[in-house]
């Protein structure tokens, strides 16, 4: 109980380091390129409950992430909500999704989990393109709220998506360490002989996938203000699903510091290229990465580490 | 029709595969206790009859009593918390954990569950034989020790019942009676046991008591002098 204080500490440490760096003012650009790759901490770090932990690999993550964005569209065009009630009610939303989802791995294990979330994402996207109240297809523009608490708005949500990444990372932690961790690894290694070595299998399914599909609806909560045009294109966009799936699996996926790793030196990588190369290198960059991931260090960097330590 | 004082009873219990019946109205009544053979021809219902009990595959009839509570509708975790423990056919260890980790899963999750400081873990191992091994993963492990890592692991669940299914399938002569004398250990302990078992050796030296399913019925039961006397049971096995 002790250390989890002190890695809440920890966390709120890192938050306070965030918010000194967003008074320093350097260039804005790099709020703008750390903004996204918090982003992809909190997302990586969802992703991995479900798909590291449990082992119920998710290619929907597109879905959850537009779902919480374009919940907090929904309601900046209802009652133009603050920002705290847009992250709360994206989450929210998003984990009802999660809680169906879950329901889905009664009857679909494996690569048919898989292909049936791929197929959410297809489907969510069409009604979206077809809801005319939140732009439909041409999108729709959203006027940031004037006068952030500090910082221009940019750098007020650096420091939102900061605390933001901080609480997930702590949240994915403590479950990794509870018996709720423990009962995913043994249903992800096995869960028939799981479920008989009385692991709740149901449950802690029903868990996962809706504390991921919450923390992954929080990631898109903010993005309508980030981007301020939201269009279905981008909310769904493939690099989601490919970057939740990719940074777990290149940082190692039975720690909480996997998704970390990944995402900050992938999600860095690809801000790095859109810069310099061109913004299309990105998803050629996951995926070299990846594959080379795949084959050559299956445990990712974590995996990599521990080898070389071994004697 | 029901038994006083057993502790499984399983009373007409039926089990369709789409056209298939898999079990026929089968009935079984284990005494608290008991070592409890249960074969029959490859095909013949045991592991279905298993997998209906430790709750593994749902019902199409019948009713299971345990501990004189009817669970016919429990989910298996719940079952297993009751003591309905049992050990897989092909060894399902937890690849990820150690052999230790391995036996935390049911040690945290049975009734009897709390946070396990690994002490009652070790000392499951040691009385298995598999202290040495502690640290290892299951993929480090031989044949034999996986086995032994599957009846270790089912113990961690503290079974009131333990089924054992074919857990001495494939192995050599000297390692089926490393596996028994776990076995009748474990029952003087007051484990009732299951015993589902193609090894004639050992299941006629191990059961009180067995019951032979032939074509998912039930054809005959007795003290294992009784079954291999029995002409229908030479029939089942062996044809006309």
């Amino acid at each position: 109980m002790r250390r989890a204080w002190v890695s809440v500490l920890i966390g709120l440490v890192v938050v306070a380091a965030g918010v000194a760096l967003a008074s320093l003012r350097v260039n804005p650009y790099v709020y703008f390129a750390g903004y996204v790759i918090l982003q992809y901490v909190v997302i990586a770090t969802a992703w991995n409950i479900l798909g590291g932990y449990g082992g119920y690999v998710n290619f929907g993550t597109p879905a959850f992430f537009a779902l919480g964005a374009y919940t907090a569209v929904v309601l900046i065009q209802l009652m133009k909500a603050p920002l705290p009630v847009l992250i709360v009610a994206g989450g929210l939303v998003s984990a009802l999704l999660g809680l169906g989802i879950g329901y889905l791995t009664l009857r679909l294990r494996g690569t048919f989990f898989s292909i049936a979330t791929l197929a959410l994402s297809v489907v969510l996207q069409t009604m979206i393109i077809n809801w005319e109240y939140v732009g439909g297809s041409r999108g729709i523009s959203v006027i940031r709220p004037s006068g952030p608490p500090f910082g221009n708005y940019v750098v007020f949500l650096f420091t939102v998506m900061l605390a933001l990444a901080v609480g997930a990372v702590l949240v994915a932690r403590f479950i990794e360490r509870s018996w709720i961790g423990r009962g995913l690894a043994a249903l992800r290694d096995n869960e028939e002989a799981a479920e008989c070595m009385g692991v709740p299998t149901l449950r802690l399914k029903l868990f996962a996938t809706t504390i991921s599909g919450f923390l992954l609806g929080v990631a898109g909560a903010p993005f309508p203000y980030y981007v301020t045009f939201v269009v279905p294109d981008s909310a769904f966009a493939l690099d989601y699903a490919v970057n939740a799936l990719a940074m777990p699996m290149i940082g190692g996926t039975t720690s909480w510091m996997g998704p970390v790793i990944g995402a900050v030196l992938v999600g860095t990588a690809q801000q790095l290229a859109t810069v310099t190369i061109s913004s299309d290198l990105n998803l050629l960059i996951v995926g070299v990465v990846l594959v080379a991931f795949v084959v050559l260090a299956p445990e990712g960097i974590l995996g990599l580490v521990r080898r070389l330590r071994a004697p | 029709m029901t038994t006083p004082g057993a502790l499984l009873h399983v009373d007409g219990l039926t089990k369709r595969f789409g056209g298939f019946t898999a079990l026929n109205g089968v009935s079984i009544a284990v005494k608290p206790g008991e070592r409890f053979g249960l074969i029959g021809p490859n095909g013949s219902g045991k592991t279905t009859l298993i997998n209906c009990v430790s709750g593994a595959l749902p019902v199409d009839g019948g009713r299971i009593v345990f501990d004189g509570r009817d669970i016919t509708a429990l989910p298996a975790h719940r079952r297993t918390r009751l003591g309905i423990v049992r050990s897989f056919q092909i060894p399902k260890p937890f690849t990820s954990m150690t052999v230790l980790e391995n036996l935390g899963i049911p040690l945290e999750n049975t009734a009897h569950g709390r946070a396990d400081d690994g002490a009652e873990a070790m000392q499951i191992l040691e009385s298995i034989g598999l202290a040495t091994k502690a640290d290892l993963r299951p993929a480090g492990l031989t044949q034999i020790e996986m086995r032994k890592l599957e009846l270790a692991r089912a113990m961690a669940a503290r079974p009131k019942l333990l089924i054992s299914d074919e857990a001495m399938a494939g192995l050599s002569h000297a390692e089926v009676d490393d596996i028994l004398t776990i076995l009748f250990r474990l029952n003087a302990q007051g484990i009732t046991i299951i015993m589902i078992e193609h090894i004639m050796r050992a299941v006629m030296r191990f059961s009180e008591r067995i019951v032979v399913l032939d074509a998912g019925e039930r054809i005959a039961e007795g003290t294992p002098d009784e079954i291999v006397r029995n002409p229908a049971v030479e029939k089942a096995y062996l044809g006309e």
